[in-house]
């Protein structure tokens, strides 16, 4: 973006009409366009928390596109002659009951859970943000139908109301994904809605309605642009999550499906040999967990650097 | 007050409705027919032609939520034909169970989360604080099942202090019905322990930020009674409602764990349903849900306004 200051235009005398040979042009330094955005960069990258969870989501997300290449073995190779090993040398994180290596399914497992997390958070999205957008900028009834519709689905808790989806849609990745997509957006609605309202009071928007603006263009031009923030920190919180939801339904046998590595349906097969392989059962959960986990301290951080009272 | 809780108390009719909708159009996700679907290995046409008829499928859309609606208000669910009982005497086997979890989950959430809230906040930006703010990360961040899963490992295989699974009914015998659920109730407060620490240091934050803090300090009271008496009472009012909001936690909560300590509850009987394509089953499971879901925010809403002398004279 330029820095160069802008020259405008004052008139010289007292009257604001003298003519265009009397106006003399002043320096006067060029508005930051990104005044909200640098203090909240700036105070984001303060918070060693925060930068943690980035660097750690940006792990795991590099992990599960470079699988083929970081895995030591292929993840659904069975071998008869390594059934249930320990931790050792060949094999870092042991191997499962039909020999599989640990470490190469919780590897290729990363694929599933950022796929869930980046998928579900995209579909709770683009389904709730235009709804809540709408329930914020009309108002009235319209206002009122989202409010009881987005009431109803968050009167049956998450995991419930995504088990039950996943159930009539049918046991894979793809209706896991769906189902937790549908399960979050009630709380996209509601973040939307709000902001929304509130950016709606302001005079820049008072000014583009008087201007002519249609309203998909206020909405996608102005207030979109404006409620951002909280959406991105909605958005974060929500993969997180989704990374639990889907690890809770591939444990329950309703994501991915095997041979395909999950660290959900990792767990669901650890729990029938817990005395004789315990370590089947530390590593996919230890992978869901400090994934979880950045992402909370991803958005915690994201939520605290766009608030200028947190600042 | 009672005009208010009134109408939430009818705000509550069109959110019911709606929910009883969306229950109800879950079967139109079903891939297909439902009656083929229901029928499974049997793809006879008089069999499916059969299930048609008995679940209405041949009727036109509305009437057949109508006849399940009035079903619903009759307190009919609908039947298992996997299991061949009525849904909601299966769900009256199944739910003390899981609401005995709850309960005791909930104590624990309390029990943990309140207090490590007041201390966080007592000992603001000390190492106390620090490590309750990094354990209740942890707690919200952790998978619940997996918690279950190891502590099994830990307390019940490698210590051998409790039975790994099963249930005893606490009418049966209380003792061993305590040793059977006090591990899965343990994990599932442990899960909202961490979300009501957060709210508790907050709530008590602001609480001991307020003047009639610093007027009951000024007045020589001791410390322990300005935290005790004046800060904690009025921060756990926001504390009750989020109690409520957690009870659907606990709900989602216990579906996982009961599948990993084997305990027969609502949480079990929709993860078999969903396996054994017994659909009314999960219609009725999530249908029960929401109503118990609505039920306690609305406990929630009326502890709120009695709690609370500002809303009660309002």
């Amino acid at each position: 973006m330029s820095t160069e200051p802008l020259h405008v235009a004052l008139p010289r005398g007292p009257s604001a009409a003298a003519p265009p040979e009397e106006v003399e042009t002043v320096a006067v330094p060029r508005p930051e366009r990104a005044t909200t955005r640098r203090p909240a960069l700036a105070a984001f990258l303060r918070r060693p928390a925060a930068v943690t969870g980035l660097a750690v989501v940006a792990l795991f997300a590099a992990v599960a596109l470079a699988a083929p290449w970081l895995a030591p073995y292929d993840p659904d190779a069975t071998s008869w002659t390594a059934i249930r090993k320990a931790p050792n040398l060949a094999h870092w994180m042991g191997t499962d009951e039909n020999g599989r290596d640990v470490l190469s399914r919780v590897i290729y497992g990363a694929r599933a859970s950022m796929l869930a997390a980046a998928l579900s958070a995209a579909i709770a999205a683009a389904a709730g943000v235009p709804l809540g957008m709408l329930a914020g900028l009309a108002g009235g009834w319209v206002d009122a139908v989202i409010g009881r519709v987005v009431d109803a689905m968050l009167a049956v808790p998450f995991l419930i109301l995504a088990i039950a989806l996943a159930a009539f849609l049918g046991p894979s990745l793809t209706d896991a994904m769906v189902a937790i997509g549908v399960s979050a957006a009630p709380a996209f609605v509601r973040v939307a809605r709000g902001a929304a309202m509130d950016v709606a009071t302001n005079g820049y928007i008072e000014a583009a309605v008087s201007l002519g603006n249609p309203p998909w263009r206020i909405a996608l031009r102005h207030v979109l642009p404006n409620i951002a923030p909280p959406l991105l920190v909605q958005a974060t919180l929500a993969m997180g999550i989704a990374i639990v939801a889907e690890a809770s339904l591939s444990f329950l046998g309703l994501g991915q499906q095997p041979p395909e590595a999950s660290w959900g349906s990792m767990l669901n097969a650890a729990q029938r040999f817990m005395t004789l392989a315990p370590w089947l059962a530390v590593f996919p959960g230890l992978a869901v967990f400090l994934a979880v986990t950045a992402f909370n301290l991803l958005g915690d951080g994201l939520r605290d650097a766009f608030d200028p009272r947190a600042r | 007050m009672r005009d208010r809780f009134l109408s939430r108390l009818l705000q509550v009719v069109p959110t019911l409705l709606l929910v009883s909708l969306m229950v109800f159009g879950l079967q139109r996700l079903l891939p297909g027919d439902p009656a083929v679907v229901l029928a499974g290995d049997q793809p006879d046409p008089a069999v499916i032609a059969d299930i048609r008829h008995r679940l209405l499928l041949d009727q036109p859309v509305v009437f057949q939520y109508l006849h399940w609606l009035g079903g619903l208000l009759r307190g009919d669910l609908g039947f298992s034909w996997r299991i061949g009982e009525p849904v909601s005497a299966l769900i009256a086997q199944k739910l003390p169970v899981t609401l005995q979890l709850a309960t005791m989950g909930f104590a624990v959430g309390i029990g943990i989360g309140v207090p490590a809230g007041v201390v966080s906040a007592m000992k603001r930006d000390t190492v106390w604080d620090w490590a309750a703010n990094v354990i209740g990360l942890a707690g919200i961040s952790v998978p619940n099942f997996w918690i279950g899963i190891l502590l099994i490992l830990l307390v019940c295989v490698d210590l051998g202090w409790l039975p790994p699974s099963g249930y005893v009914p606490l009418t049966q015998d209380w003792r061993l019905s305590l040793a059977t659920t006090v591990l899965p109730a343990f994990v599932l407060g442990t899960n909202i322990a961490a979300t009501i620490m957060r709210h508790t240091r907050s709530a008590m934050l602001t609480a001991l930020d307020q003047d009639y803090v610093r007027t009951a300090r000024a007045k020589g009271l001791g410390e322990r009674t300005v935290v005790l008496r004046h800060a904690l009472r009025n921060a756990l009012i926001p504390v009750v409602t989020l109690g409520a909001l957690e009870f659907g936690t606990l709900l989602s909560g216990a579906v996982l764990i009961e599948q990993v300590f084997s305990i027969p509850g609502f949480g079990k009987l929709v993860v078999d349903s969903v396996f054994n394509r017994d659909y009314a089953v999960v219609q009725g499971v999530v249908m029960v849900t929401a109503v118990l879901f609505i039920g306690a925010n609305l406990v929630a809403d009326a502890l709120y306004l009695v709690i609370n002398p500002r809303l009660r004279d309002a």
